[in-house]
This record gives C-alpha cells, sequence and structure tokens, in this order.
C-alpha cells in the first residue's frame, strides 16, 4: 500500500475544559476515500477542524505525506495541499459564484492553469456555470453545498476533508452530489475524508470506514466489512429486523462497548 | 442659489463624517468590533499632517506631508491590531470597544501634550478662498473634499472589487471560518484592514483640518459619524458615506429652517427614525444564510 497520504495517531482536541477528540489514529492512503460515520456530537467536525488548522490538538500527531502538520495556523494547511469542506455550506454569501471559486484559489498563482480547474469544476457542476454571476447567498441548499465542494476544488487540493455534504438535502440531490464525488475519486484521483452521518451513501461511496462516539474511534474497517456488520446494520442503515418477540434490534447491547 | 451653497458645505461636511463612518465600517465588517476611537484617529492624522507641513512645526510641503500622515496613520492602525487587539483574541467585543474608548482618551491626552490644545489650522493648499459660478460662491475647499472623498470611494470599491487581497478582506468579513479554510490569512488581512481604516481616518483628517481650525476634541465629532454608520447601515460600505452625507447636509439646513435647539439633534432625531423603521439601516447588506 505504500506510505500513507494522512497519519493521525492518538489525536486529542479540547474545547476549554470539554474533551471533545478523546485519542483518535486514523490513517488514509493515496486515492483512498475513507469515511467516518458517527452520530450527533461524536467529535467529526471537531476532527476535521483539528487537522485543518481551524483548532489545535493538545496531543497527538498528525503527518501529512510524511510531514508533521499539527498545531499549524490553517492558510500553511491548506498550501500543504488540504481543503476542508465544513459542515453547513459556508460559502461567501455576498459573493458570486465565479469570486467564491477565484478564492478556492487563493494560494495558487498558476493563472491558465486556475482557469482550466475552474472549467473543470463548472464540468462537473453545470448549475454553477449557470448562476456564475449570482451572489452565494440566494443559490438554493444544494447549489450551495455544490459550490462549496467547487471551490473546495479549486485549491487542486491533494485530499479533500468533506463535512457532512448530505446534511439536509433531498435523496436526490444527495445521490447526485455522491455519483460526482465518486467521479472526482475515480477520475481525478481525489483523495477524501468523508464525515457522514448517512452511512449508507457513505459507506457505498467510500473504500474504507471508521465510526467514532463520543470522541472516540470504536470500529473500523473496509466498507464492505463495515457495511457487513451487524453493528452497523443495526445502529447505521437503519435496517431494525423485528425479533421473535417483536422488540427492535438496537435495543441489543452493543458489541463494541 | 442660497441652497446650493448650503447643499454645498453640508456635501463637504458630509464626506468628513461619511469616511469616518467608513472606517467604522471596515473595522465592523472585519472584526465585528466597533472602533470608538476612530473620531480620534481623524483627529491625529488631521494632527500628524499639520505637525509635518505647518511652518511652525516641520514645515515639510503640503504633497510630501499628506501621503507621509497617511502612510503614519495606516501604519498605526496596523500595529495597534498587531500589538493590542491581537492579544484580546477570544474576549468578548465588549472588551476592544472598551479599548478603543479608551484608547480615544489616550490619543486626545497625546495630541493635546504634543500640539497644544489651541485650535489650530492647517496650513493646505485646499484652503485657497472662494470662486464663483454664475452668482453662486462656494468655497474651494469644500469642492476639494468632495472631489478627494469620490477619489477615494472609487480607490476603495477598486481595491476591494478588483484585487485579490480586497477580494480576500470581503471574504474574511463575511465568512471568517471559510476564509481559513480556503488559506487567507485572516489575522494579517483584518490586520491591514485596520491599516486601511488608519488611512481612511487621516485623508478625512487632512480634508476636515483644511476646511478649518481644529483642536484635540476634534474627534469627538466621531459620534456624529457614527450615527451617519448607522443610518447608512452598520454593514455596508457604500450606507456609510451616503449615511455621512445625509447628515452633513441635514445639519446646516436644519440650522437654516429650524429653531436654535431642535438644529443640533436633527442628526440624531433621523437616527432614531431610522433605527425605528429600518433598523438595518438605509443601505442594509444583511442578508439570511439559506438553510
Ligand atoms: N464550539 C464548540 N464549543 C464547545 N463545545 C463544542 C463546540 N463544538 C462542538 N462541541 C462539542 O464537542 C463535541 C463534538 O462535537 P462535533 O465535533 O461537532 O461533533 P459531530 O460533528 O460529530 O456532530 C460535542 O460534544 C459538542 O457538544
Ligand atoms: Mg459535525
Amino acid at each position: 500500500m505504500g506510505e500513507p497520504l494522512l497519519e493521525i495517531r492518538n489525536l486529542e482536541s479540547f474545547y476549554g475544559p470539554i474533551m471533545a477528540i478523546r485519542g483518535v489514529s486514523l490513517t488514509v492512503e493515496p486515492g483512498q476515500i475513507v469515511t467516518v460515520l458517527g452520530a450527533n456530537g461524536a467529535g467529526k467536525s471537531t476532527l476535521l477542524r483539528t487537522i485543518s488548522g481551524l483548532m489545535d490538538p493538545e496531543k497527538g500527531e498528525i503527518h501529512f505525506a510524511g510531514r508533521p502538520i499539527h498545531g499549524q495556523e490553517p492558510h500553511k494547511v491548506v498550501e500543504a495541499g488540504i481543503v476542508h469542506v465544513p459542515e453547513g455550506r459556508e460559502v461567501f454569501p455576498l459573493l458570486t459564484v465565479d469570486e467564491n471559486l477565484t478564492l478556492g484559489a487563493y494560494t495558487r498563482r498558476d493563472r491558465t492553469e486556475i482557469a482550466r480547474d475552474r472549467e473543470k469544476v463548472f464540468d462537473y457542476f453545470p448549475i454553477l456555470a449557470e448562476r456564475r454571476h449570482q451572489e452565494a447567498g440566494t443559490l438554493s441548499g444544494g447549489q450551495q453545498q455544490m459550490l462549496a465542494i467547487g471551490r473546495g476544488l479549486m485549491l487542486r487540493p491533494r485530499i479533500m476533508l468533506l463535512d457532512e455534504p448530505s446534511l439536509g438535502l433531498s435523496p436526490l440531490l444527495v445521490q447526485e452530489i455522491f455519483a460526482i464525488l465518486r467521479r472526482l475519486n475515480a477520475d481525478e484521483g481525489v483523495t477524501m475524508v468523508l464525515v457522514e452521518q448517512n452511512a449508507r451513501v457513505a459507506l457505498d461511496l467510500a473504500h474504507a470506514g471508521y465510526v467514532m462516539e463520543i470522541g472516540r474511534v470504536v470500529m473500523n474497517g473496509s466498507a464492505d466489512r463495515l457495511k457487513n456488520s451487524e453493528d452497523i446494520q443495526a445502529f447505521y442503515l437503519g435496517q431494525q429486523e423485528v425479533g421473535q418477540r417483536g422488540e427492535k434490534r438496537w435495543k441489543r447491547k452493543k458489541t463494541w462497548r | 442659489m442660497d441652497q446650493l451653497q448650503l447643499l454645498v458645505s453640508g456635501l463637504a461636511n458630509g464626506c468628513v463624517y461619511g469616511l469616518i463612518a467608513l472606517g467604522f465600517v471596515l473595522i465592523y465588517k472585519a472584526t465585528e468590533a466597533v472602533n470608538f476611537a476612530q473620531g480620534d484617529f481623524m483627529m491625529l492624522g488631521a494632527f500628524v499632517a499639520l505637525g509635518l507641513t505647518n511652518a511652525e512645526y516641520m514645515a515639510l510641503p503640503f504633497w510630501l506631508a499628506a501621503p507621509l500622515s497617511i502612510l503614519v496613520m495606516a501604519v498605526l492602525g496596523y500595529l495597534l491590531d498587531l500589538l493590542v487587539l491581537r492579544r484580546l483574541f477570544g474576549q468578548s467585543q465588549i472588551a476592544v470597544v472598551i479599548l478603543t474608548i479608551a484608547l480615544g482618551f489616550v490619543i486626545r491626552f497625546v495630541a493635546g501634550a504634543i500640539w497644544g490644545h489651541e485650535p489650530q489650522t492647517l496650513q493646505s493648499p485646499l484652503s485657497q478662498g472662494d470662486i464663483s459660478l454664475g452668482g453662486v460662491v462656494l468655497s474651494v475647499v469644500d469642492l476639494a473634499v468632495i472631489v478627494v472623498t469620490v477619489l477615494l470611494t472609487i480607490t476603495l470599491y477598486q481595491f476591494f472589487q478588483r484585487t485579490r487581497l480586497g477580494l480576500a478582506m470581503q471574504a474574511a468579513s463575511q465568512n471568517q471560518m471559510a476564509a481559513y479554510v480556503m488559506g487567507i490569512p485572516v489575522k494579517r488581512v483584518q490586520g491591514l484592514i485596520w491599516g486601511i481604516s488608519g488611512a481612511t481616518a487621516a485623508v478625512a483628517g487632512i480634508l476636515f483640518a483644511s476646511k478649518g481650525a481644529m483642536d484635540p476634541n476634534a474627534g469627538l465629532l466621531g459620534i456624529k459619524a457614527f450615527a451617519a454608520a448607522v443610518i447608512g447601515g452598520f454593514g455596508s460600505l457604500p450606507g456609510a458615506l451616503v449615511g455621512g452625507l445625509i447628515v452633513g447636509v441635514i445639519e446646516p439646513f436644519a440650522a437654516r429652517y429650524l429653531a436654535a435647539g431642535y438644529s443640533q439633534i436633527a442628526p440624531y432625531a433621523l437616527l432614531l427614525a431610522v433605527l425605528v423603521f429600518r433598523p438595518h439601516g438605509l443601505i442594509s447588506q444583511t442578508r439570511m444564510k439559506k438553510v
């Protein structure tokens, strides 16, 4: 498998006295899509914030392409080739779609290549080309999510950290966006860390996955293995088989505790 | 024709208010704090220019002193952010506000200690008598103030719309977190905005001091500029200028047509009316985020 692109060891992050990440280790190989699953408040977003430098870890290490990046300023992390697409479609609302995309390439200077990448983004998200002179704040939720992803691509990242891109979108839109993510990974070789609560679509897309609970990784493995795990099926994929006495499976004790 | 003269002098005053209001809004948009020392920045910029160019002080040529004082104020604004405000990072915005109020006192004190408390006039080539246009007599300085303000506004507009740094500044003020993850060095950008607001204050000060005598308390007209900023809609740069112009124009007309006691409160009466009927200001830029 060679050297991992992203390697996280025993990471701990705090909000004041609150310990949100409690010793997480995670590895991403180049070209992989790795999903991080978990319920609300599990610490998924905090993990991404710590990788992208929005937060400094208290303990632990983050290595990217062999270099330590923990505790660095966010713009240094971006310059290394890591782009974070935060949850909740964080666009620049009063700037146009075009200007938002321009800012995605803020750290780059290669004008002709930037123009080429803008065309590529428009290729993947034709609606953005249609709306390129419109203020981002006036786009629909799904279009804003596409813009956030497209803007991230403008960096030509070596790895993309996606935080719940499916949140609040209709199933149809989720399918559309995930199909594009699949193409980006297959055709452009974009490596991704995909944080999701929607385990079904995430495991369909990802190569490997981690399950987080209250700041810890409680399970990890290949996507197929996770898909077939009874716990995942019971707690995340919603296949609640009705037992003999009519109790739902999810009342069963979780095996990883 | 009388009205035209009132209008022009009102617009000229309004330009000064508008430029100070612009400083308020720049800082507010970038950092969500209000710099209550903005009026005192204006006063300090004026005194720095005066100290550089007036015959009794350093007697430098005006066209050298003016850009120098603008540069000095820009550097001061940047350093204030770098050395003081960044240490307050994580504190509430109230801490920043109180700090800037205290800073205003300090600036007034320092200016008084250096340049004295007597009113002084900037020896400026802008303040050169009157011109008459078809029977209307207009003061050259008022016209100069208006022209300079228009030019500065266009320059700032072009800067924010057309340059990479200007766009990054807009981005950082619209969504700080997204700006961080795009690799924009947000803290440095905020420092530069403090620099721009210092430079704008210096221009306002030079224009103000060209119009007449001033003393270290001149910065207190920052309160009127603050009202102007609120009237214009606190988050909008064009709004700040428009608000400044409105306040500037209302004053001379109110003084002419209203009874003495009422004319002074006219700008604040307008402020109250705007707050009641259009709480986001005349030109509001706030828009709800789509869910
Ligand atoms: N800004 C914050 N301040 C304090 N606590 C926070 C903050 N953001 C998240 N937390 C806490 O950290 C924990 C992990 O949150 P988060 O990483 O957002 O979880 P997830 O993304 O998996 O839903 C939660 O207990 C949450 O309450
Ligand atoms: Mg989250």
